[in-house]
């Protein structure tokens, strides 16, 4: 059931932490299908949206919205949000130790999909193709969450819980940093089939345009000291790479 | 008792119960010569047994308090307001369906008769002082593998009892293995014959359920040359609003070639004083192994050990402990390596939430003949919140040089960074914890039977629960 309304919208969006803003007016809309790429200087605020769509408690919203498929998303406590259907691919995913990463798999699917998607052979099947999918051996699945997994090991664990969790809006940190060609190829395979052809919609977060070249966003937007400072097609990832952004920085002083 | 002082204690202690008190015979509280006299009288023991009790009373009487542990809360204990012994059932039961009826109820919130048709290969389940429940399958019986309760060992088998009992741990060791000596009461004895294997769990319950009720459960476990054998107890108990002594021995005997794995789960209630002694003795190329886990109780101090005096023999102590509001759990291992070629591993493993201390006490040593002795020690501390405390009491006496001894500590905190992250897998925050604190827990728990894992897996989620906010 397609609706009009966007998969997210964000309205306006003014947060920061501790009293000192980080974002300060962002205005973003993702519609179903589509999948979006924030580029951006270290600092720019990249990683605080995409703490902030998911929750973090670290950082205040002073003004805005942030809406999923028209639900208020700002409301709600992060787990209600991964249960709307919100997934963040970490840039620095956390290590549990003792907690068996297929138990994990199953509890969060169990979480967010119902107890039914998490049982049987339907679950055993698409947990095992997924792992195909990203070259993952089974034996994984015995070892303990992000715990003494290689920074590659880690990034194709997102992903795999990404497949199998089916978001409506997977936003991925930095997904590809410290990938080589054939991560980033593998991990933009599953973005790929997490997004192309379904409902869902993908806000993807990169220095590089690299994994885009992969993803093929549909549009790219730039940020820059919290703001949105230009959005446009693919071709604009492939002009930052080349020029850098300095140019945009001065036209964003320049007419601020 | 008030049926409403009893309501309001289940209301405090999730898995809290209680049945009306239906003591046969009841002493009066307090402690003296007379009293431990009348408990071995009335029990028709042999008059060693009784003289035994009663040196142990004496050195019990003037025995000062440890000074180590947590000196404030012991100092808080009333011996004249225990009742040293309790007996709520007439005779030892063998059948099922002869076990008074609000025993059984009671059991059946502990799930023995399910269990037992599972998997159980035996069940000694403690019923205040004596054992009321006890049966055994033919295969044990016909291997020649004795499991009685402690004071039908007794009857039974006295030269062996005699033989063995305090062999391991001596009524002098400490205040409360005297205690013990002088008014132990049930328990499980186990004797496997040379070369036997058991190859289930062998398994008891033991649950306080009479207001200021002391249980002083004695059991006495000797794996003969080259056998095996997994003994395993876990204990629950309601709630009352004074506080209960539980003072346990128990003794391990593995002669050369035996394997013998003791596991315990306790979840005693949080007024409840865990003072306990274990301790093996490991013959040549003996192996003994203490799983040990502390939930419950208001003051534990237990710390099972090995004594490797045996060459070849290797010893393991793999402990956890939960201390919450009020709670101090002073818990750890001993291990001494009298013989060449012993090896030895520690693991420990403390959380501490709402206040509550954790500390690890430990004493390994090695001494001067034993040469080529291998030691590995972890003990490792989370802390939930800023009020909570853990404490390392470490302590090394290495007297042979040839010694590999390793030592590792960590001490860590639940990061906010780690909750966010199971949060958004759709976990809410106490699901988040309970799963970070059930991972922090999981070397231990995929050591038990999977009824305990899954019960303790279940308990430690309770405890996360209301814990936020």
């Amino acid at each position: 059931m397609a609706s009009d309304k966007p998969v997210l919208e964000i309205s306006n969006l003014h947060a920061g932490i501790d009293d000192t803003p980080i974002l300060r007016g962002i205005n973003l809309e993702i519609p179903a299908g589509e999948v979006h790429a924030i580029m951006g200087r270290n600092g720019s605020g990249k990683t605080t949206t995409a703490n902030i769509i998911m929750g973090h408690p670290d950082f205040d919203v002073t003004d805005g919205s942030v809406d999923l498929d028209g639900e208020d998303l700002l409301e709600m406590e992060p787990w209600e949000r991964a249960r709307e259907g919100v997934f963040l691919s970490f840039q620095y995913p956390q290590a549990v130790p003792g907690l068996q990463v297929g138990n994990f798999l199953r509890k969060s699917v169990a979480a967010i999909r119902g107890e039914d998607a998490a049982k049987g052979a339907e679950f055993r099947k698409t947990l095992k193709d997924a792992m195909t999918e990203l070259d993952i051996d089974r034996s994984f699945l015995g070892r303990y969450v992000n715990d003494g997994f290689s920074g590659g090991e880690k990034k194709r664990f997102e992903i795999l819980q990404l497949m199998l969790l089916q978001p409506k809006l997977a936003i991925l940190d930095e997904t590809d940093s410290g990938l080589d060609i054939d991560g980033i190829r593998t991990v933009a395979k599953g973005i790929n089939a997490a997004v192309r052809g379904t409902d869902s919609g993908a806000l993807i977060i990169t220095h590089y345009s690299r994994i885009l070249e992969h993803v093929q966003p549909d549009k790219v937007h730039v940020l820059i000291k919290g703001r949105i400072v230009k959005s446009g097609g693919p071709e604009l990832a492939l002009e930052l790479e080349e020029r850098g952004y300095e140019w945009l920085e001065t036209e964003a002083a320049n007419s601020a | 008792m008030a049926a409403t002082e009893a309501r309001e204690a289940v209301g405090e202690y999730k898995a809290g119960w209680h049945d009306p008190e239906n003591a046969t015979i009841r002493f009066d509280f307090g402690l003296s010569e007379q009293v431990v006299r009348d408990i071995s009288a009335l029990k028709n023991e042999p008059e060693w047994m009784t003289e035994l009790r009663v040196k142990a009373f004496h050195h019990f009487d003037n025995r000062p308090m440890p000074t180590w542990g947590n000196m404030s809360m012991l100092e808080e204990i009333d011996f004249d307001k225990v009742c040293y012994y309790l007996r709520s059932s007439d005779a030892t039961e063998k059948d099922w369906e002869d076990v008074p009826e609000d025993i059984r109820n009671t059991f059946d919130k502990l799930g023995i008769p399910e269990a037992e048709q599972k998997w159980l290969s035996g069940v000694t389940a403690q019923y205040e002082s004596e054992a009321v429940y006890h049966s055994i399958r033919e295969d044990l019986e016909q291997q020649g593998v004795i499991f009685l309760d402690m004071d039908s060992g007794l009857r039974e088998y006295p030269e062996l009892v005699k033989k063995w009992f305090c062999s391991v741990v001596p009524y002098q060791d400490n205040k409360f293995s005297a205690l013990n000596t002088a008014v132990w009461s049930g328990g499980s004895f186990i004797y496997v014959p040379k070369g036997v294997h058991v190859e289930m769990p062998v398994q008891a319950y033991f649950r306080i359920n009479a207001k200021n009720m002391g249980q002083f459960e004695r059991t006495l476990i000797i794996a003969d040359e080259g056998s095996s054998i997994h003994y395993v107890e876990g204990c629950t108990a309601p709630t009352y609003s004074t506080d209960s002594l539980h003072s346990a021995v128990v003794e391990l005997i593995a002669l050369p070639g035996a394997h013998i794995r003791y596991s315990t789960v306790q979840n005693w209630s949080t007024n409840v004083y865990n003072l306990v002694t274990k301790r093996g003795i490991a013959h040549e190329n003996a192996k003994i192994e203490w799983v040990d886990g502390n939930i419950g109780s208001k003051l534990t101090m237990k710390y099972p050990a090995v004594i490797l005096k045996g060459e070849g023999s290797h010893a393991e102590v793999i402990s956890v402990a939960y201390s919450g509001k009020g709670q101090h759990q002073d818990a750890g291992a001993k291990i001494h390596h009298l013989a060449s070629n012993t090896t030895s591993k520690i693991l420990s493993k403390s959380i501490s939430k709402d206040g509550g201390r954790g500390s690890y006490r430990g004493m390994v040593s090695v001494s001067p003949k034993a040469e080529n002795c291998k030691l590995n020690v972890v003990c490792d501390a989370l802390i939930l919140d800023d009020g909570s405390r853990s404490d390392t009491y470490p302590t090394m006496e290495v007297a042979n040089p040839s010694a590999r001894c390793e030592h590792e500590a960590s001490v860590s905190k639940v990061s906010d960074e780690q909750v966010f992250y199971l949060m958004s897998r759709g976990h809410s925050e106490e699901e988040a914890l309970a799963m970070i604190v059930n991972g922090f827990f999981e070397p231990f728990t995929r050591e038990l039977p999977m009824e305990y894992a899954v019960e303790l897996n279940k308990l430690m989620a309770l405890e996360m629960e209301g814990s936020i906010g």
